[in-house]
């Protein structure tokens, strides 16, 4: 990048003066201007825009909620209800905030969904791919901080359950929970950390993107046909062609998640949200946000302690089993470029893997009902199934049919495809 | 791999099953009754407060609710969303003592309230509630309607849910048999009866319509912004169509010079 930017010209002295001197004009123009890119893309390479669009919006509306937001166990759901109630357009930030990690999700979710669906984590995209899960891990941390803020119920709560699955670490888990909380039970020190935490993670989410678009802009990006682009004819230039779908895309996905801030903004959200933090009282059901219940389902799955026989020695206990199910299950994605060996990206041209990719979605909904529920009758066994077929699917599913599915023949390139 | 481990769960365990991580008491049976769906004029895209509506339901609170329940958030130039006008928010302000100070004296004094002030309290803290209401809290009420599952049909069940305790059910004591509140047994007493409040035109409200106009006012107090926020929102999402149209436009034409 820095070797050709003496040669750009631009009109504009004053941009041509800074461009000498810093090159990021030549940067943009290089990334995302004459940046080429697969002339094929449809509507689901939307999300990444999107997400990025997410990501600043709960960054602004956030700094702006802080402003008027007090991080005591005392004061905070206070601080929040009258923030939504005097200070000017303090509902409008408070609600979009609130909306907008589930929009953030939303969009991640399907994001992912592409990634999965196209191959896109497959050589050389491999980094790519692993930056996007630890953005995903950020975003699941910032997020559950962030429900912890208005300290209600729900927050207190949710914390509580949340926190001590810490505990089933073997030796240390008590004392570590004591750590987590900074004291003996969830109070102020918990929250102050929780906020301080809740702040800070967005902007390392801003720096794991930044790489994450990095790595992206060296190897280019996949396409729906999951062949390479191989001559100009495959690509076209970044701007307009993607920056007009892209803004397209952000406006009508904005329109979707602003409709549901200005006429249902408490869709998803529980009236123990709005009810303040008693540690003495434990609510009759507690559930996590909707992005986190098909993991909670996985997290309470695993209901039988692994025992010596004869004895009541326990080795694994079923809290531990769930929480290190729940956690694999995240981790291991980081795994998936190596554990998928098929040499084709896209499903298009995987008939099975299709198949078991859709399977692999309906039982993320039947883990997001399980965990949406309390755990008796149906419930269970939809959690029971759903992880058993998540972790099939991973480490089963998908080693196998890497060696062993047919696939369909490939297109020669994206120009071809495009032009049938 | 995964079959093996749960084949060696089945093999070693013998200890009994333990609960899994995260998982709570099972919830009690619903036993209460279902809740009537009702029609509330706020409700929908476009719905707005009935403003009379709310005054009368004020008056509701003033006169039965306020004598046990709180309402922290509100303060009494919020009313003036009601319709009525600064001098009458003024004068209700004023038929309430609040504690001020200290004085230069150092002293606490009593002083009427003013507009910016919060709703005066019924007790001094959650004890004193608890002292004179036979051991229970009476909520605070400007959340009420968003805290609890049903909104405001929960509300006005279980203000119109009073009954008599059918026969078989073993009521603790100084509990209220209602048949819309969780468990069906209540430490409130029947708060309101037809006839008992008179409205400022001079005629007995019924207790449905008591129970209706609480209700709505409960509502506007937990969500105070909520009309703004719909006509916010009619010209934003209006604006977002254009923008997306005009996007959809931008793209098309820009797109047509590939082929």
């Amino acid at each position: 990048m820095a070797g050709s930017a003496k040669t750009e010209k631009f009109d504009n002295k004053t941009i041509q003066w800074i461009n000498d001197r810093l090159p990021i004009f030549s940067m943009m123009d290089n990334e995302y201007g004459k940046f080429p890119t697969p002339r094929n893309f449809n509507y689901f390479w939307n999300f990444g825009a999107i997400a990025m669009a997410m990501l600043g919006i709960m960054i602004v509306t956030g700094v702006f909620l802080a402003m008027n937001y007090v991080p005591h166990g005392s004061m905070a759901f206070e601080s929040v209800e009258r923030m939504s109630r005097d200070v000017n357009y303090g509902w409008l930030l408070r609600y979009t905030h609130m909306n907008g990690g589930s929009f953030f999700f939303i969009a991640v979710y399907i994001h992912i969904f592409r990634g999965l669906f196209y191959g896109s984590y497959k050589k050389p995209r491999e980094l790519v791919w692993i930056f996007g899960v630890v953005i995903m891990l950020l975003m699941m941390a910032t997020a559950f901080m962030g429900y912890a803020l208005p300290w209600s119920q729900m927050s207190g709560w949710g914390v509580t359950v949340i926190t001590s699955l810490f505990s089933a670490v073997p030796l240390v888990g008590d004392g570590l929970v004591t750590w987590l909380w900074g004291g003996f039970s969830i109070d102020s020190p918990t929250l102050n950390r929780f906020y301080a935490l809740h702040f800070l993670l967005p902007f390392i989410i801003c720096a794991v993107v930044f790489v994450h678009v990095w790595a992206l802009h060296v190897t280019g990006s996949n396409n729906p046909t999951g062949v390479e682009p191989k001559s100009e004819k495959d690509t076209i230039p970044f701007s307009p062609y993607y920056t007009t779908k892209d803004s397209f895309g952000t406006v009508v996905f904005l329109t979707v998640f602003m409709a549901m801030v200005f006429f249902a903004p408490l869709l998803l959200t529980e009236p123990d949200h709005f009810r303040q933090f008693d540690p003495m009282q434990t609510p009759s059901h507690i559930v996590p946000e909707w992005y986190f219940l098909p993991f909670y389902a996985i997290l309470r799955a695993f209901t039988l302690d692994i025992s010596i026989p004869f004895t009541h020695i326990v080795l694994l206990s079923a809290k531990l089993q769930g929480v290190l199910a729940m956690f694999g299950s995240i981790l291991l994605l980081l795994f998936l470029p190596w554990i998928d060996t098929s040499p084709v990206r896209s499903a298009r041209y995987r008939p099975v893997y299709k198949w078991c990719l859709l399977l692999l979605v309906l039982a993320m909904v039947a883990l997001g009902y399980a965990g949406a529920k309390p755990p008796e009758g149906a419930a269970v066994w939809f959690g029971r199934a759903g992880t058993f077929y998540y972790f099939l699917h991973f480490f089963v599913i998908v080693p196998w049919l890497g060696k062993h599915e047919k696939t369909l023949p490939l297109p020669k390139s994206i120009h071809e495809e495009v032009e049938d | 791999m995964k079959k093996a481990i749960l084949f060696s769960v089945l093999l070693l365990t013998l200890s009994p099953p333990a609960f899994a991580a995260g998982e709570m008491p099972a919830q009690h049976a619903h036993e209460q009754a279902e809740l009537p769906k009702q029609h509330w004029p706020h409700k929908g895209i476009f719905g707005t407060y009935d403003k009379a509506a709310l005054q009368r339901g004020f008056q509701v609170y003033k006169e039965v609710c306020s004598a046990c329940h709180a309402m922290k958030f509100l303060s009494y130039r919020n009313l003036e969303d009601l319709g009525y006008t600064p001098d009458q928010v003024k004068a209700v302000a004023a038929q309430d003592a609040v504690t001020d100070g200290p004085n230069d004296d150092g002293e606490m004094f009593e002083r009427p309230a003013l507009p910016s002030d919060h709703f005066k309290p019924p007790f001094k803290n959650d004890k004193a509630a608890r002292a004179a209401n036979n051991g229970a809290l009476p909520p605070d009420m400007s959340l009420l309607v968003k805290a609890r599952e049903g909104g405001e049909d929960y509300i006005f069940g279980v203000l119109t849910g009073f009954e008599d305790a059918p026969a078989g059910l073993e009521m603790q004591p100084g509990m209220n048999y209602n048949k819309y509140f969780p468990g069906r047994q209540i430490a409130m007493a029947k708060p309101l009866a037809d006839g008992q409040v008179t409205t400022s035109d001079g005629t007995a409200a019924s207790l449905e319509q008591a129970a209706r106009d609480v209700t709505q006012f409960l509502a506007w107090a937990s969500e105070p912004r909520l009309e703004q926020r719909k006509q916010t929102g009619v010209k934003v999402i209006l604006f977002l169509l254009a923008f997306a149209g005009i996007m959809y436009g931008a793209k098309r034409k820009i797109w047509s010079k590939l082929h």
